[in-house]
């Protein structure tokens, strides 16, 4: 009955958009969308400024090209562009979580943690269990979800801070599959063979159902399958769910207002451990997502995984929007493609400070939303201050009184 | 007995830097603001006062591996750690702008210094030593005294890899309770932590003791990395492997409280020396059967700080302003 109708909204909701989108087009610049996305794009101008300069202080000679390897490195070959999409997916999956858990008033710095162990369940789910691709990546949201369930109760039921549970249980949740892996032998590389004792073997090797679909692509780059799908279309799933039902609402009511939404009937320990819980699951997926490509395998590490905190750039420059959260993702796994193929005359790092320039820059996005709407505003007044005096009718005389009326405030000095 | 010593000199080196960041972090949200940052102005400070280590070392010569000019060691290692403390400081004003004065929520400028921190290291290192060289190694004259091969209990706590940071530590620790708890200043922190409107009512500049509280927080976080480092062992590599969130999470344990926070610091490091050194205390069990069981004992320390926190948390209490930005209009 739920589901029926969830769907019905979805339809609804996708019906609206395709009608209004032509006037929505039309009514861009008066819209506040417009005005967040001049901010970001301004704030992405001078992020890679910052790193053109950086370039320039280090090697003047090769900075022009790391610049181009910089803005174009992502689309300079068939394998590049691949590599993107197949970047951009466990990405956007760690950035919805994250993004989602801030929606809600949580911050999930766990989201790396939860991949993890995401990614763990999905390699143990087709190297021991021998399930297909699709079980997999519920096995991955199931653990994912547990592993965010976790900081929820403890916040909901004990009043801990989510951040310093989180922390906690990105380590405990390290060393946990580490163990795990360590004594189950037949995960491990060297079981089938291998040489790398700290490596489990590549899942689809063991397990040729758990690949992920490749669309009759493959031919084109190992890189190419459904992930990059699988994870639009969660962005999608999350974005009707936050801002078209009353789960959503609930969810967001909590987020903004714990008392009052408690006042309002909602039970707020109940959403704080389902908003975890969703979230660790979107974190997980992605954590299927990069393993059960055929592509890498997991390493035993004593290092947190980087994906599960690039998910915070990736939902801070998508504005927790998960619309916006497709594009950030993109645009963050573009840019480092590109810097991969700056090197060796630059550390591909100079991205990571391109990146986190733009970041801090997202945080004065408010200045510059206001400075935008100033002009903006400005400009309709001087025309309508340009009418007013002119006449309606005069189109062509120049509007020199208005001019005229702000030189002479500027003058006595 | 001497595996006492050896784990009790271990604990006390791992603490140094929690202490000291988890108490930079205390002052930064007594006045209100969350410094997410930590991690990352760590590593500047971690970053700076290597390399000024690594340019008062005569780099050739007989004196090859000495400090320059004939230097007393220990002026240099101090030095340094005014160094990180001056660039934590700085780095740490970046914060303190974007969300004191810009009003922009507090974790997006934290993560933007946390992710361009350890990428600018890695750049700033191999501009310096060339490429693909990352790591910058501490010079030999960097420890405050070297314990003898046979030495007792005493001389294992307290020269077995002692530096200048933990006696700096001690003093930042009586000195962050006297300024929080007795004087003029630490009142007033406080307040801005509490209630900025009534603070700014009574004359008190919040923005003012924001921006003190959060470079406060960069210096000390700053030293922090430095000790870091010197724990570590191995040099400069451009990560302080997750500490300052650590810090963040012993200053929640703490209660925001100087002298809890230190006991939380040393309870936390208490378990993770005890990690280190789980093989060769005799009478832990050594978990049979399992292999690598070292992971059980690396979980450990993260585990205990989660059952206590369960347990006390109930009396947990934030600033009540924390990651409000204060707006003066709005009072």
């Amino acid at each position: 009955m739920k589901i029926k109708a969830f769907f019905a909204t979805c339809h609804a909701t996708i019906k609206k958009f395709f009608v209004n989108l032509w006037p929505n087009i039309k009514n861009l610049k008066t819209k506040r969308g417009f005005n967040s996305i001049l901010a970001s794009l301004f704030s992405i101008i001078i992020g890679i400024l910052v790193g053109l300069i950086l370039m320039l202080i280090i090697k003047p000679k090769d900075a022009f090209y790391g610049l181009s390897m910089m803005m174009s490195g992502g689309l300079s070959s068939v394998s590049n562009i691949f590599q993107v999409l197949y970047t951009t997916a466990p990405l956007m999956m760690t950035g919805l979580a994250v993004g989602f858990a801030f929606k809600t008033g949580l911050f999930n710095i766990g989201a790396a943690g939860q991949y993890t162990v995401g990614a763990f369940c999905a390699i143990f789910g087709a190297i021991i269990l021998k399930m297909p691709w699709y079980v997999d990546i519920l096995l991955a949201a199931l653990g994912g979800a547990v592993w965010g369930a976790i900081p929820g109760i403890f916040k909901a039921l004990r009043n801990v801070n989510e951040v310093i549970t989180s922390i906690m249980f990105n380590w405990i949740g390290l060393f946990l599959v580490d163990l795990i892996i360590a004594n189950t032998p037949k995960m491990l590389s060297t079981f089938y063979g291998g040489a790398d004792q700290s490596r489990t073997v590549d899942p689809v090797a063991v397990n040729l159902s758990s690949k992920l679909p490749s669309l009759g692509m493959e031919r084109l780059s190992p890189y190419m399958n459904v992930g990059i799908f699988i994870a639009i279309f969660l962005a999608i799933v999350m974005y009707i769910v936050l801002s078209k039902t009353t789960f959503g609402y609930e969810l967001k009511a909590c987020g903004y207002n714990k008392e009052s939404s408690k006042y309002a009937g909602i039970n707020a320990k109940r959403n704080i451990i389902l908003s975890m819980s969703i979230s660790g699951a979107l974190a997980g997926i992605g954590g299927a997502l990069t393993y059960l490509a055929g592509t890498s395998t997991m390493q035993v590490t004593k290092s947190i995984s980087p994906i599960g905190f690039n998910g915070i750039p990736v939902a801070l420059l998508g504005t927790s929007n998960p619309i916006g959260i497709i594009f950030s993702a993109l645009f963050i796994a573009y840019i480092q493609i590109g810097g991969n193929a700056m090197q060796p005359e630059f550390a591909t790092e100079v991205i990571d400070i391109v990146i986190s320039v733009i970041i801090y820059l997202s945080a004065f996005s408010l200045v510059f939303k206001q400075l935008i709407d100033r002009y903006l505003l400005d400009r309709k007044h001087k025309k309508d201050a340009r009418d007013l005096l002119n006449g309606p009718t005069a189109n062509g005389t120049p509007p020199e009184p208005v001019e005229a009326e702000i030189v002479k405030e500027g003058a006595p000095k | 007995m001497n595996i006492f010593g050896d784990l009790l000199s271990s604990m006390i080196v791992f603490a140094v830097p929690l202490i000291l960041v988890a108490l930079g972090a205390m002052f930064s949200e007594r006045s209100g603001t969350i410094n997410i940052a930590l991690e990352g102005i760590m590593i500047i400070g971690g970053l700076v006062a290597s390399l000024i280590f690594k340019f008062l070392t005569v780099q050739s010569g007989p004196l090859m591996g000495t400090p320059i000019w004939g230097l007393p060691s220990q002026l240099c290692v101090l030095i340094g750690i005014i160094g990180a403390a001056i660039a934590g400081g700085i780095y740490s004003f970046f914060l303190a702008f974007a969300s004191i004065r810009l009003k922009a929520d507090q974790t997006i400028g934290g993560t933007a210094l946390n992710i361009m921190a350890p990428a600018l290291a890695i750049v700033i290192t191999w501009a310096i030593q060339g490429q693909g060289q990352t790591a910058i190694y501490t010079p030999s004259w960097v420890p405050l005294a070297t314990a003898p091969m046979d030495a007792n209990f005493f001389e294992r706590v307290f020269l077995k890899s002692s530096y200048l940071t933990t006696p700096i530590c001690v003093l930042v620790i009586v000195a962050s309770w006297v300024i929080i708890y007795k004087t003029k200043f630490g009142l007033r922190l406080r307040s801005c932590g509490e209630n900025p409107a009534a603070a700014d009512s009574v004359g008190i500049n919040v923005y003012k003791m924001r921006y003190t509280g959060v470079m406060i927080s960069g210096a000390l976080a700053g030293i922090g990395g430095i000790a870091f480092t010197l724990a570590a062992g191995s040099g400069f590599a451009s990560t302080v492997a997750g500490y300052g969130f650590l810090a963040l999470a012993v200053m929640i344990f703490g209660n925001w409280q100087p002298l809890k926070i230190v006991l939380a610091a040393l309870l936390f490091a208490f378990f993770k020396s005890l990690s280190g050194m789980a093989s060769s205390i005799p009478f832990l069990p050594s978990f049979e059967g399992v292999k690598e069981s070292l992971y059980i004992y690396l979980m450990i320390p993260y585990i205990v700080t989660m059952i206590i926190l369960a347990l006390t948390s109930k009396k947990s209490r934030a600033p009540k302003a924390e990651g409000i930005p204060y707006d003066k209009s709005s009072r």
